[in-house]
């Protein structure tokens, strides 16, 4: 599959705008599954064989994320594959795990650029690995580019009219 | 109409800091043309045939004389001294500077005013009726579901890279005049039986290449659920729209695909899943933004009499002024239609004038209509005949409203990369030769409109005649096309999309057809039976063959005949990310 990166470590920017290299890499849905733990399965590859505690998973856009309900609480990582930055997919899918109730880190990778950093994080990706040309400061920034929002999302679940936050401004 | 509190102005005032610093990576070369180009769509900029075009939104057509002057400072400090209305209630700055855009963005912001989501595939501006809140027929003001709506939708999260643009109009009248049956979601505002407030939802109407009239898939949804259920028809629309081919992209692609009973299902139970969240609308919210469209302090007006002894004010009254929920007071239609003046294009000092006139003739509030002309909502009867004296003199009072000459028409190409043909020259041409003003009141309500492509900003599909420029081998040709209707009482209040009549013309040939159109309607009609009901009581035939027994077509085609040449272009090919 194209733009799927397969064994490789890349730079790993989380929610709160820290770099780390807690990378998992991604295995290809036509690569054999390697021995180590610390990667992220195809999603069949991961249905289709004993989960290992350890194991990750990673989703292309049109997989149905209600498959993975009975793993939710358990497998470490889920990441949600972009192909391409404008197939805004991905956004739903992370909305639909997480309101299956998955609480751990959920992941961006594909075509992660800094102009979507905000949204995915809203709808509740924890974690993203950018494309790799993509500049560490500006991508820092885009993570705070907005400091409210009118509609509730992962990050803030109700709406800001429910939370004390819409004060009439004298004009 | 509603002001910004502390969030509204926080929200605008971040997204120009985030767009300049998206045009400041550009500039460097640290984004691409193709990671730039939907980012600045998003902020309504477009690259255009001879400049970049801005589109700024008008919230459900709604501005502030205050407004309306900064509109009129920017068209003269950034454009060439005018600007263009569109079929979406906004505007359109047609000459900026790319490096001048973050400015205009702020001014913008300084009038509770901005250009986000006028373009690329996110939800678009809200679309409402002209006359909200002061028409007789109004079963329930739609300003503040439109306005809560708006809010909704700015920056949602999950739904900002839909597979293609999306749509929504919502109407509170009797009469549909914002045309919810050729949205992506129409919401007409209801009664259940019990008198609970609710929504009728329609989804995947729309015009373009494959004209689709909206199906009803929810007879009534309860008011404090709206937005739950936009979101759930949005959830399955990003999921499972397709993205393979930007022109099979739009809702009703899929509704089609799936099945309205089928699509309906997806949707219901998206919503059963998710009824009674964080969404749900509160009866506080709802009163909080309602209070914002609160009637203005109507005096105690006289239903006097007008003067009738002059022809040309009673011809202008009959045309321009529309009846008014409040004894005493009338809405008043300034036409954007003059003959030789592109339709929908303001001056600045027009601009300026109208916004003085709608603070001597009203509480300083105008509406953008869908129909490209501007409404003084509130002017007293007995001043009527005052202002028609000004409007005259600025221009604006054409006595042409809802007439042939009332022409809605994109701004082709003159001016849009993606038209395969011009709209404007050909709406002055039809003008120029229907200038009896006599023989345009006798005609009665038509309904003409020209797109300069498939796209159909110009809205052909459900003009009573409609226009749409195609490319024949780089040439520029029209198909004409009649019966359509958008719903609107003008329209007989149908859904209809029109018929194509045959082979296309040259551009100097369609003011002929059109008068043959119009010729054949005047020996078939049945006393004052208007245009689109002969259309529909006799068929498209004796118009098609009266048309071609007298002109024939430059150049015929089989395939265009059929409908089949109307496919993408190369200009559009070339343009398809740019597309509207």
């Amino acid at each position: 599959m194209s733009g799927v990166s397969t064994l490789q470590a890349a730079r790993v920017l989380t929610r709160d705008g820290v770099f780390t290299d807690d990378s998992w890499p991604l295995v290809a849905p036509d690569a054999e599954v390697p021995d180590t733990d610390a990667v992220l399965l195809p999603l069949a590859a991961y249905l289709s064989q004993p989960q290992s505690a350890a194991c990750g998973v990673w989703l292309a856009p049109t997989d149905e994320p209600a498959a993975l309900a009975p793993y939710l609480g358990s497998v470490p990582i889920v990441a949600v594959h972009f192909p391409k930055f404008a197939d805004g997919r991905g956004y739903s899918l992370a909305h639909l795990i997480r309101r299956l109730g998955f609480a751990g880190d959920l992941r961006a990778v594909g075509e992660v650029l800094i102009d979507q950093l905000f949204m995915l994080r809203r709808v509740g990706f924890s974690s993203f690995v950018l494309r790799a040309d993509q500049d560490e400061n500006d991508a820092r920034a885009a993570l705070t580019r907005y400091s409210d929002a009118y509609q509730g999302a992962y990050d803030l679940p109700l709406p800001a009219y429910r939370c004390g936050r819409r004060v009439q401004a004298v004009s | 109409m509603y002001r910004y509190d502390c969030l509204d102005r926080l929200l605008v005032d971040q997204r120009v800091a985030e767009y300049r610093d998206q045009l400041r990576r550009y500039q460097a070369g640290a984004l691409s043309e193709d990671e730039f180009r939907p980012l600045r769509l998003r902020n309504g900029l477009y690259m255009q045939r001879h400049a970049p075009m801005l589109r700024v939104a008008i919230p459900y057509g709604l501005l502030s004389a205050v407004q309306l002057r900064r509109l009129a400072y920017i068209a003269r400090r950034y454009d060439r001294g005018y600007g263009h209305f569109t079929t979406r209630q906004n505007i359109q700055f047609n000459w900026v500077r790319l490096e001048e855009t973050g400015d205009i963005l702020a001014a913008l912001a300084e009038v509770e005013m901005h250009a986000i989501q006028t373009s690329g595939n996110c939800v678009r501006n809200i679309t409402s009726d002209e006359f909200a809140g002061i028409a007789p027929d109004e079963l329930v003001d739609p300003r503040a579901f439109a306005e809560i709506l708006r809010q909704w939708s700015t920056f949602h999260p999950e739904f900002n890279w839909l597979p293609r643009k999306f749509k929504i109009a919502i109407n509170g009248a009797r009469e549909d005049r914002a045309a919810t049956a050729f949205h992506d979601i129409g919401l007409q505002l209801v009664h259940a039986p019990d008198g609970a407030l609710g929504f009728r939802v329609l989804v995947g109407g729309g015009m373009g290449r494959t004209p689709m009239v909206g199906s009803v898939i929810r007879d009534f949804l309860p008011w404090r659920h709206f937005l739950t259920y936009v979101e759930s028809i949005l959830r399955v629309y990003n999921l499972h729209g397709r993205r393979d081919n930007i022109f099979k992209a739009r809702i009703k692609i899929l509704v089609r695909a799936l099945g309205v009973v089928q699509f309906a299902r997806q949707v219901e139970a998206e919503f059963a899943a998710t009824i009674d969240g964080p969404a749900t609308l509160t009866d506080e919210e709802l009163a909080r933004v309602q209070a914002s469209f609160a009637p203005p302090a109507y005096g105690q007006a006289e239903e006097t009499a007008l003067p009738v002894a002059e022809p040309a004010f009673a011809r202008w009254v009959s045309r321009s002024v529309k009846p008014h929920r409040v004894p005493g007071y009338r809405a008043v239609v300034l036409s954007l239609k003059p003959t030789g003046v592109a339709p929908g294009d303001v001056t600045d000092a027009q601009l300026d004038r109208v916004a003085d006139l709608s603070e001597r003739y009203g509480f300083g509030q105008v509406r953008v209509s869908h129909e490209q002309n501007l409404i003084l909502p509130d002017v007293r009867v007995d001043r009527l005949h005052a202002l028609w004296c000004e409007a005259k003199g600025a221009g604006l009072a054409t006595p042409n409203i809802g007439l042939l000459t009332d022409i809605i028409a994109c701004p082709g190409g003159d001016f849009c990369s993606l038209a395969n043909a011009k709209s404007i020259p050909l709406a002055q041409a039809i003008q120029r030769r229907f200038d009896d003003l006599d023989y345009l009141h006798d005609l009665g309500e038509i309904d003409l409109n020209i797109s300069g492509c498939m796209n159909s900003c110009g809205h052909h599909h459900v003009g009573h005649i409609g226009i749409l420029g195609v490319d024949k081998d780089g040439d520029e040709w029209y198909q004409v096309s009649i019966g359509g209707a958008d719903g609107s009482a003008a329209s007989g209040g149908r859904n209809v999309i029109g018929r194509i009549i045959g082979p296309s013309f040259a551009q100097e040939q369609v003011p002929d057809v059109v008068a043959r159109l119009i010729e054949t309607y005047v020996d078939l009609r049945h006393d004052a039976e208007p245009f689109i009901d002969t259309v529909e009581r006799v068929g498209p035939t004796p118009f098609k063959e009266n048309v071609y027994r007298h002109i024939e077509p430059a150049q015929r085609s089989g395939r265009e005949a059929a409908g089949v040449n109307a496919g993408a272009s190369a200009a559009q090919r070339k343009h398809q990310h740019e597309l509207t």
